[in-house]
């Protein structure tokens, strides 16, 4: 008798802590300027499943919102800077840095906001790092960088910062319109030995928590992401597949066509929203 | 030799007198603990920040030893009382024998 009371009690305890899981209602202004839009009406294709769009930063604490809300605190903006660098590096056959071409990184600002993108002349959907890649190689005679590596992903953050404060405006139509398709496909697609797709934890259930974490609505603005656990930037690629491992099935590889069609498709979930990147969490 | 190594310091332009100012330091350095392996099994040296002091017109105002659990980018956090006009200097102590330093004036006012 006492235990079952005991339990009723706990249970009781218990329930404000549920409440708490939900997305706060902070807002976001970077470095004391930048207003940022982390909620917003949820675009027309998704809006059968999400009223509301949501950037994971209301997903996390206080203490680790309040990291990015200013660059000094912000841990992965040392590696924005090293990316800053690399701007600069004169590298490969043709005696070129990104900067000979595309000048200041300030230029850059907006592109982020547009990928992944469809690549007509190569006539496919490209993301960030293979159009980086595609420059590296064929304008600037170097070796391309390995996907989701330490300086690929440092080149992404910094071009995601100028970034920042502009709205995620993937195109989903016309031709990038099949791999949006096959990127929704494979978000519904149930896999490995726990049996969840993507929808599971970050449409049905996102607010609850997942053991101790606290499932976001997974959205890609804030990519590249400073990990608070790995002390690192790390990629949506590399985080499609940390995901799907979890699932235990299989994965994809960084770089595969497949998490290329996803990373488009979770990134027109998440059109309308402030990019972030780098962002902070845990 | 540690590689990238850059101080970062944000000190307040002005400050009232006798006012505790926040100072926030990072430098962006790998801590490597000596406790690691690389592929070949070998021991990676130790290869760490093991002191970290700030100054104020000369006067010690923090001095701290930092031991190899230390994460890598080492940040400080604290505050300061400031009683006149004059400049921080913060020094950074490299296990290699490197000393980075970066100083920041503060104005009354």
């Amino acid at each position: 008798m006492k235990f079952r009371a005991m339990t009723a009690i706990a249970a009781v305890m218990l329930a404000p802590t549920f409440a708490l899981a939900e997305a706060d209602d902070d807002t976001m202004v970077l470095n004391e300027e930048t207003e940022m839009v982390t909620k917003t009406a949820a675009p027309a294709h998704v809006a059968d499943a999400l009223d509301q769009v949501m950037s994971g930063w209301h997903f996390r604490s206080d203490e680790t919102q309040a990291m990015q809300l200013d660059d000094f605190d912000n841990p992965g903006m040392v590696f924005v800077e090293a990316g800053l660098e690399t701007w600069d590096t004169v590298e490969g056959s043709e005696d070129k840095s990104c900067s000979s071409c595309h000048n200041d990184m300030d230029s850059m600002a907006g592109v982020r906001a547009t990928y992944p993108k469809w690549n007509e002349a190569a006539g496919e959907v490209r993301t960030l790092q293979m159009q980086v890649n595609d420059c590296r190689t064929s304008r600037m005679g170097a070796e391309a960088w390995k996907y989701d590596s330490g300086t690929a992903i440092n080149m992404e953050a910094a071009l995601s910062s100028v970034s920042r404060g502009l709205p995620v405006n993937v195109a989903i139509d016309g031709p990038a319109q099949s791999t949006w398709e096959m990127g929704k496909e494979l978000y519904y697609t149930r896999t490995g030995q726990l049996d969840l797709s993507c929808a599971t934890c970050h449409e049905d259930s996102y607010g609850m928590m997942i053991r101790a974490d606290h499932l976001s609505q997974g959205q890609t603005n804030g990519f590249p992401v400073y990990r608070l656990k790995n002390a690192k930037l790390n990629g949506a690629h590399s985080r499609f597949k940390g995901c799907v491992r979890d699932t235990r099935a299989e994965t994809y590889n960084p770089g595969s066509k497949e998490f290329v069609a996803l990373e488009l498709y979770v990134a027109s979930r998440g059109n309308g929203l402030s990019v972030e990147g780098p962002s902070v969490r845990n | 030799m540690a590689s990238g190594v850059k101080p970062r310091v944000k000190v307040p332009k002005t400050a009232a007198a006798g006012e505790a100012i926040t100072i926030k330091t990072l430098i962006s350095h790998n801590m490597e603990s000596g406790q690691r392996k690389d592929k070949e099994g070998n021991k990676i040296p130790r290869s760490i920040i093991n002191r970290f002091t700030a100054e104020f017109n000369g006067e010690s105002v923090i001095d701290v030893t930092l031991e190899p659990a230390i994460s890598t980018n080492p940040y400080f956090q604290f505050d300061a009382t400031v009683p006149e006009a004059g400049e921080f200097k913060f020094t950074w102590y490299d296990d290699d024998g490197s000393v980075y330093d970066e100083s920041k004036k503060v104005a009354i006012g």
